[in-house]
C-alpha cells in the first residue's frame, strides 16, 4: 500500500480527501443539526448551472461558479427564511432546475462536452498542485470564520429565539452558514463530485450526533470518521481499481449501516436486560 | 409615580390575518408578579413574544423600560413553552445554561470565570448542578424545564418571562420553583403564563386575562371574589374552569 504513496496523484488525493474530510465534518455538523440536509443537496445540485454559465460563456470555471452558487444558495436561504413552511418545495424546483440549466448550456456550448459523471463523483486522482493550493486556503477559511463564530453558531442552531434575545445577529449568521456550504460546495466538487459532498456532509455527521456530547464534539468526530472513509476509500479505489468517489461513498454508507446496527444491538440488549435480571 | 416597567399601548396583532390580540393595554410596575391565564390559543405566547421584541408589532406600542424590546433585551430571563425543541441535539445542561452569559460578536474570547460562576449559582437554585454534564436529551421533562429556567437565570434579568413553567414539574417540584420565584421577585419583575391556576394563586400579585384582549386584576392574592372577576373574562373556561371546579369540591367537605 505505501509505495502508492511515491505517485504525485496519490499523495495529492490523500491531501485533497483530507481537506475534504475535515471542510464537510465542520460544515455538516451545522447542516445536520440546523436539519438543513435538503438544502445543501439542493445547492450542490444547482452549482451545476453555474458550472455549465462558465463553459457557456467562457468565463473562469471558479469565479463563475462560485458566484452563481453563493447566488441560488442565498436564494434559497432567504426562502427558508421568509416562507418557512413552503421552503422544500421552492427548494427542489431550484435544485432541478439549476441542474437542467447545467445541463443545456453544455449542450450549448460549441465543441465541447464535459462528463457530467465526473461532476457528479469527481476526479479525486485528477487533482493538481494549484486545486490543493485553493482547497487548504478555503479550508482554512472556514476553519477560522467557524470557530470564530462557534459559540452563536451554537447557540442559534440550538434555540434561534433565545439567541435573537441575546443579541446574535441571527440572519446574518443563518446567510453566512449557507455562504459556507456554497463555498464548500464548490470548492469540493471538482475534486469529490457534489454525490460525495452531500456524503460527506451528512453520514459522519449523523453517525458522530449519536455519540457526541457535545456540539464541539459532534464537529470532532465527525472529521476523524469522514477521514477514516475517505482514505479507506481511496485505498479500496486502488487497490481494486475502482471509481474513487463511489468507493468512499460506499465505505462511509457502510460506517452508516453499521452504526444502525449497533444501535439495534444496544437497543435489543436493553430490552433483555430485565428478562435476564428476573431469570437470576 | 413609579416608571413603569412594562407599557403597552392600544397592542392589535394578527397572524395570517387572523386576530390574535385586540386594543390591548397593560402597564406593569417594577416587582410585580403577574401570572398570565387564558385559554389556548387566547395569545398569551403572543404577547410574551411581543414584549420579548421576538414578534414585530403591527399596531400599537410595546416599550420595556421606557425602550423598544430589542434594545433591553439583554436585560429579559425567558422560558420558552416548548422545551421540547431540538431533543437531539448534542448539547449538555451546561452548555445550554451558558447560552444565557452569551455576548455576541465576542468571537474566540472564552466565558469569563464571573460567567461560570453565575451558572453554577443558577444550576445550584434550580437543584441541577449534579446534572450539568447530562446530555440534554437524558433528562426528564421537568429537568429540562429546570435546565431552561436556569438558563434564564443565568441571563441576570430584571424581567423574567416563563410559558408554563410547571408543565411537567411535580407538585413537590412546582413548590419549590414557585418557592424560588417568589424570592427572587424581592428584586426583579416576573410574568408567568401557566394553567395551574391553584398552585400560582398564593404567589402571584395579579392576573392578567388573556383572550384576544387583555383584562388586568391587581390583587395582593386570588380571592374568592379575585376567582368570580376571573370567570367575568371573556374567557371560554379552559384555564378557569378545572381550578373552579376544584376549588368547590373542597369547599363543599
Amino acid at each position: 500500500m505505501f509505495d502508492a504513496l511515491q505517485f504525485e496523484f496519490i499523495r495529492n488525493a490523500i491531501l485533497a480527501g483530507v481537506v475534504a474530510g475535515v471542510v464537510c465534518g465542520i460544515i455538516g455538523t451545522f447542516v445536520v443539526v440546523n436539519r438543513i440536509v435538503f438544502l445543501a443537496g439542493g445547492i450542490a445540485h444547482a452549482a451545476y448551472g453555474g458550472i455549465g454559465l462558465a463553459f457557456f460563456f467562457g468565463l473562469n470555471y471558479l469565479a463563475c461558479t462560485l458566484s452563481f452558487t453563493i447566488f441560488v444558495a442565498l436564494l434559497m436561504a432567504a426562502i427558508m427564511l421568509n416562507a418557512k413552511n413552503r421552503s422544500d418545495t421552492f427548494i427542489g424546483v431550484l435544485w432541478a432546475v439549476g441542474m437542467a440549466m447545467g445541463v443545456l448550456l453544455l449542450d450549448l456550448t460549441p465543441g465541447y462536452h464535459v462528463d457530467l459523471m465526473s461532476y457528479l463523483f469527481g476526479s479525486i486522482l485528477t487533482v493538481s498542485q494549484s486545486d490543493l493550493w485553493l482547497m487548504l486556503g478555503l479550508g482554512a477559511l472556514i476553519v477560522l470564520v467557524a470557530s470564530y463564530f462557534y459559540k452563536d453558531f451554537l447557540a442559534l442552531s440550538y434555540d434561534a429565539e433565545f439567541a435573537q434575545l441575546r443579541g446574535v445577529p441571527i440572519k446574518f449568521l443563518y446567510f453566512l452558514l449557507i455562504g459556507m456550504i456554497a463555498l464548500s460546495v464548490v470548492m469540493l466538487i471538482r475534486v469529490v463530485g457534489l454525490i460525495l459532498v452531500i456524503a460527506l456532509l451528512t453520514i459522519s455527521p449523523y453517525i458522530a450526533e449519536k455519540y457526541a456530547g457535545s456540539l464541539q464534539k459532534m464537529i470532532f468526530f465527525s472529521v476523524l470518521l469522514n477521514l477514516l472513509f475517505t482514505l479507506v476509500g481511496l485505498w479500496l479505489s486502488y487497490t481494486y481499481n475502482l471509481t474513487c468517489g463511489a468507493t468512499i461513498i460506499m465505505v462511509s454508507a457502510g460506517g452508516f449501516f453499521i452504526s444502525l446496527l449497533g444501535d439495534r444491538i444496544k437497543h435489543f440488549r436493553l430490552r433483555l436486560k430485565p428478562i435476564s435480571n428476573k431469570a437470576k | 409615580m413609579r416608571t413603569p416597567v412594562i407599557e403597552i399601548k392600544d397592542l392589535w396583532f394578527a397572524f395570517n390575518k387572523h386576530l390574535v390580540l385586540k386594543a390591548v393595554n397593560l402597564t406593569i410596575y417594577p416587582n410585580e408578579f403577574l401570572a398570565l391565564i387564558g385559554p389556548n390559543g387566547g395569545g398569551k405566547t403572543t404577547l410574551i413574544k411581543l414584549m420579548l421584541g421576538l414578534l414585530k408589532t403591527e399596531h400599537g406600542k410595546v416599550l420595556i423600560f421606557g425602550q423598544k424590546p430589542k434594545q433591553v433585551a439583554h436585560l429579559i430571563g425567558y422560558v420558552p413553552q416548548d422545551v421540547r425543541i431540538n431533543t437531539n441535539f448534542p448539547i449538555s445542561v451546561h452548555d445550554v445554561v451558558l447560552m444565557g452569559r452569551l455576548h455576541p460578536r465576542q468571537g474566540w474570547v472564552r466565558y469569563s470565570r464571573k460567567d461560570h460562576i453565575i451558572v453554577q449559582n443558577a444550576l445550584e437554585k434550580l437543584g441541577m448542578w449534579q446534572y450539568r454534564n447530562e446530555r440534554i436529551k437524558q433528562l426528564s421533562g421537568g429537568q429540562r424545564q429546570r435546565a431552561f429556567i436556569a438558563r434564564a437565570l443565568a441571563v441576570e434579568p430584571e424581567i423574567l418571562f416563563l410559558d408554563e413553567p410547571i408543565a411537567n414539574v411535580d407538585t413537590k417540584g412546582q413548590t419549590e420553583i414557585f418557592s424560588l420565584l417568589k424570592d427572587l421577585n424581592k428584586s426583579i419583575t416576573i410574568l408567568v403564563v401557566s394553567h395551574d391556576f391553584m398552585v400560582l394563586s398564593s404567589y402571584i400579585k395579579a392576573v392578567a386575562c388573556v383572550n384576544q384582549r387583555v383584562h388586568f386584576h391587581a390583587a395582593a392574592e386570588i380571592t374568592d371574589e379575585m376567582l368570580e372577576m376571573a370567570y367575568h373574562c371573556p374567557v371560554e373556561l379552559i384555564a378557569h374552569g378545572i381550578p373552579h371546579r376544584v376549588l368547590r369540591k373542597h369547599e363543599e367537605h
